[in-house]
C-alpha cells in the first residue's frame, strides 16, 4: 500500500512538469550603478519579447528573476548565479553584460544542468568555456573586422589604432589589424590608452604626428567616448581630413544626443542600429521603447536580450519545459530567424550568432536628432575571433 | 618644437580645468577642515542645472552658468545647516562617512530625475569651434576655461588674503572659540564659505563639462583626481592648488603623449614623490 502511494506521488511529481508549470529564467546584469542603462536595455528587450510573444510557452508560465551586478565582478556574478540555480531553481541563466562575469559562471553550467544565454558579453572565448553557452549579441572581433575593409575601400592605407587598454579594446585592435593588413593596409602605430583617460588632446597630437590618414578607435560607450569624439573634432583632426573608423559601440544611440554635431559623419560597423528599416524592428522598437520608458535610451543590449529570449523560448518548446540543458542547447543549434537586426542564425559549431554587420554613418534626421544611418551590409558574418583563438 | 609647444598648451588647459573644479574642495578641506567627498556631487548638480537650463529651457549660456551656481548653492545651504554643521571639527572618519553617504544619495536622485544618459552643456557660438594658433588648433572653450581658472584664482586669493571677510574666515578656522569671543559670527562665516565652495564646485562642473561630461556617476568618477590635486597643492592654499594643477596637468599630458600604455603611472608616481617630500602638500601650512 505504502509503496503504491509513493509511486503515485512520484508519478504525480513527474507528470507535474507537463502542465501549468512556472519556468524560471535568471537574468544577471548591471541594473544599478554606472552601467544601469545597459541593464535597463536588457530588461526592455526581455519585456518587449514577452509583450509581443506572450509570457507562456505551451502551458508553462515564464517568470524572469533579475539579479544585479553593478560592475564587472566575477565573484559576485558567480555567487548570484549559484543562488539563482540552487535557491530560485531557475532552468535558464541569461543576461551578462561583462565578459569576466560570464566567464565566472561557465564552470557551473554542466553540474547545474542549466544553459547560459549571453545577451551582451562580447569576448570571443566565452562560448568555448562550456558547451552550454549560447550567445545572441556580438563579439568585438565580429563588429571590428568589417570596418578594416571599409577603411581600405575608402582609399586609406595608413591607419593608427587607438584603443582603451582593456580586454575588448585589445580585441578590437587585433581584429582591425588582422583585417586591415589582410586587405593590404598598414597599421602605422597602435596606442593603448588608460581606461580613465579624460583629456584626449595629447592622444590627438600623437595621431597627428603619426602621419596616418585614418584612425581606428575603440572605447567603451559612455563619458570617455564623448571626450574622444569631441577632442577629435576640436583639435582639428576632423577638418584636417583624417578619417575616423570604429565599431558601433562608439556611437550607440543613447550617447548620440550628447555627441551631437561632433559625431556627424563618423562611420562605424555594428550589428544593430535602432534605425534599422524592417517591420520586425519597427515592432520591436515600439514595444521596447514602451518598456524602457524613454525611447531615446534604447540601445544595442536590448536587441541581444530580445533575441536571447527568442532562443530561450525555443529551448523551452524543444524540451517541453523539462530541465535538460544539453537537449535545449542542441535544439537551437542552427536555429535561424528574422531578428529586429536582420536575418540571424545560431552557428551550430560555435553557438555564437551569425548575423549581418552594417556599415553606418551618423546622420541628422529631419527633426534635428542624430541617428546611425545604415549604408552598407556585410552579410552573414561569423565570429573571426574564434579562428584567431586557435 | 611644435609638438612641445602643443603639449604645453594642452597641459595648461587641462591643468586649469582641474583647478576650477578642485579649488572649492581645497577651500572646504583646508579652511573649513571638512573632508568633503560630496564635492564632486555638487559639481555634478551644477552641471545638471546648467545642462537643463541651456538645453531644455533654451537659456543663454551665461545665464545658465549663473543659474547653476546659485541653484547649487540653494540646494547646498539646507544640507549645510542640517548635516554639515554636525561634522565641523568631527574626526575625519565621521566626515568621510557622512559626505560619501550624501554623495550616494545625490547619485541616486540624479539617476532617477535625469536618467543615466550623458548630459552636455551646449556652448554659445562664441565658445564653439577652435582657434588656430598658427601651429595647431585649440578648442575655444579650453581658452575660456584657462581664463576662468585665472580669474577664480585671483578672486579667491584676494578674498581670503586681503578682505575683512578673509581675516574673519582665517580667524574662525584657527580658533573658533576665540574668534566668536571677539564678535565674529562664526556660523555665518562658515555658511558663507561653504556656499562659496559649493558655488565654485558648480562653476567647475559647468566649465569642465566639455572634458568631464555630466552623468550620475560623475560624483564619484573624478573624486580621486580632485582629492589628489588638493593634497598635492596643500589644502586651503590657492597658489598651491594652482601650481599643483599645472604640474600634474603637465605630467599627465606628457605621459599620455609619450607613453599612453603606462596609463596613470607617471601621474601617481609624481603624486607619491611630491607627497614624500612635502607631506602637507606644496604649500601646506603646519596645523596649528
Amino acid at each position: 500500500m505504502k509503496r503504491m502511494i509513493l509511486a503515485a506521488i512520484a508519478a504525480l511529481a513527474m507528470s507535474g512538469a507537463a502542465y501549468a508549470d512556472t519556468i524560471k529564467i535568471g537574468v544577471v546584469g548591471p541594473f544599478s550603478g554606472p552601467f544601469a542603462l545597459q541593464g535597463k536595455n536588457f530588461k526592455a528587450g526581455i519585456d518587449a519579447y514577452m509583450a509581443l510573444n506572450g509570457s507562456k510557452v505551451g502551458d508553462d508560465d515564464i517568470e524572469i528573476i533579475y539579479r544585479d551586478v553593478p560592475q564587472a565582478d566575477p565573484a559576485q556574478a558567480k555567487a548570484l548565479a549559484q543562488e539563482l540555480v540552487v535557491k530560485e531553481g531557475v532552468q535558464y541563466l541569461a543576461g551578462f553584460y561583462f565578459t569576466p562575469d560570464a566567464m565566472a559562471v561557465t564552470p557551473l553550467l554542466t553540474q547545474a544542468n542549466v544553459p547560459l544565454v549571453i545577451m551582451n558579453a562580447a569576448t570571443s572565448a566565452i562560448v568555448t568555456k562550456s558547451p552550454l553557452v549560447v550567445r545572441t549579441s556580438f563579439t568585438t572581433w565580429q563588429t571590428s573586422t568589417p570596418i578594416a575593409k571599409v577603411a581600405k575601400d575608402a582609399g586609406v592605407s595608413k591607419v593608427i589604432s587607438v584603443v582603451s587598454d582593456y580586454g575588448p579594446g585589445v580585441d578590437a585592435e587585433n581584429a582591425f589589424k588582422a583585417g586591415f593588413e589582410a586587405a593590404g593596409g598598414q597599421v602605422v602605430e597602435a596606442i593603448r590608452m588608460p581606461l580613465a583617460t579624460n583629456d584626449f588632446s595629447p592622444i590627438m597630437q600623437r595621431i597627428k604626428d603619426s602621419g596616418a590618414e585614418g584612425v581606428f578607435a575603440f572605447l567603451p560607450s559612455g563619458p570617455t567616448t564623448l571626450g574622444f569624439v569631441k577632442a577629435f573634432k576640436e583639435n582639428g583632426l576632423k577638418d584636417g581630413g583624417i578619417k575616423f573608423f570604429a565599431p558601433g559601440d562608439l556611437t550607440q544611440e543613447s550617447d548620440l544626443p550628447a555627441l551631437g554635431e561632433a559625431a556627424l559623419g563618423i562611420q562605424t560597423t555594428f550589428h544593430y542600429a535602432v534605425s534599422h528599416d524592417s517591420p520586425e524592428n519597427k515592432a520591436f522598437v515600439e514595444a521596447a521603447g514602451k518598456a524602457i520608458g524613454n525611447p531615446a535610451e534604447l540601445s544595442f543590449p536590448s536587441v541581444g536580450a530580445y533575441d536571447g529570449m527568442h532562443v530561450i523560448y525555443k529551448m523551452i518548446e524543444a524540451t517541453g519545459g523539462e530541465q535538460d540543458a544539453a537537449k535545449a542547447v542542441e535544439a537551437v543549434k542552427g536555429l535561424s530567424w528574422t531578428s529586429p537586426r536582420g536575418p540571424v542564425t545560431i552557428d551550430p559549431e560555435s553557438r555564437h550568432i551569425t548575423q549581418n554587420i552594417y556599415l553606418r554613418e551618423v546622420a541628422k534626421a529631419d527633426d534635428g536628432t542624430y541617428y546611425n544611418k545604415e549604408i552598407q551590409t556585410f552579410e552573414k558574418q561569423g565570429d573571426p575571433g574564434l579562428a584567431a583563438l586557435k | 618644437m611644435q609638438t612641445v609647444l602643443s603639449i604645453a598648451i594642452d597641459a595648461l588647459a587641462y591643468g586649469m580645468v582641474l583647478f576650477v573644479i578642485s579649488i572649492g574642495l581645497s577651500v572646504t578641506m583646508g579652511l573649513m577642515r571638512v573632508v568633503n567627498l560630496a564635492h564632486g556631487a555638487f559639481a555634478m548638480i551644477g552641471g545638471y542645472i546648467a545642462s537643463y537650463a541651456a538645453r531644455d529651457l533654451g537659456l543663454a549660456y551665461g545665464f545658465a552658468v549663473l543659474l547653476a551656481i546659485f541653484g547649487t548653492i540653494v540646494i547646498a545651504v539646507p544640507i549645510e545647516r542640517l548635516l554639515y554643521r554636525r561634522i565641523y571639527g568631527a574626526p575625519e572618519l565621521t566626515q568621510v562617512l557622512m559626505t560619501i553617504g550624501i554623495t550616494f544619495c545625490i547619485i541616486g536622485i540624479a539617476n532617477y530625475v535625469f536618467g543615466p544618459t550623458l548630459k552636455t552643456v551646449p556652448l554659445p557660438s562664441e565658445l564653439q569651434g577652435s582657434v588656430d594658433l598658427g601651429f595647431r588648433a585649440i578648442a575655444t572653450h579650453r581658452i575660456f576655461a584657462i581664463v576662468c581658472g585665472l580669474a577664480v584664482a585671483a578672486g579667491l586669493w584676494y578674498a581670503i588674503e586681503k578682505t575683512a571677510f578673509g581675516v574673519k574666515l582665517r580667524a574662525s578656522v584657527d580658533n573658533a572659540a576665540m574668534a566668536a569671543a571677539l564678535g565674529v559670527r562664526t556660523e555665518i562665516v562658515y555658511a558663507v564659505s561653504f556656499a562659496v565652495a559649493v558655488g565654485l564646485a558648480a562653476f567647475g562642473g559647468v566649465v569642465g563639462a566639455e572634458l568631464l561630461p555630466v552623468e550620475p556617476y560623475y560624483a564619484l568618477r573624478y573624486m580621486v583626481t580632485f582629492l589628489v590635486v588638493v593634497s598635492v597643492g596643500g589644502a586651503g592654499s590657492i597658489p598651491g592648488a594652482l601650481v599643483a594643477c599645472l604640474l600634474l596637468g603637465a605630467i599627465d599630458t606628457t605621459g599620455r603623449y609619450l607613453m599612453p600604455e603606462f596609463g596613470e603611472f607617471f601621474f601617481y608616481l609624481a603624486v607619491i614623490a611630491i607627497i614624500c617630500v612635502f607631506p602637507r602638500g606644496l604649500a601646506g601650512r603646519a596645523k596649528g
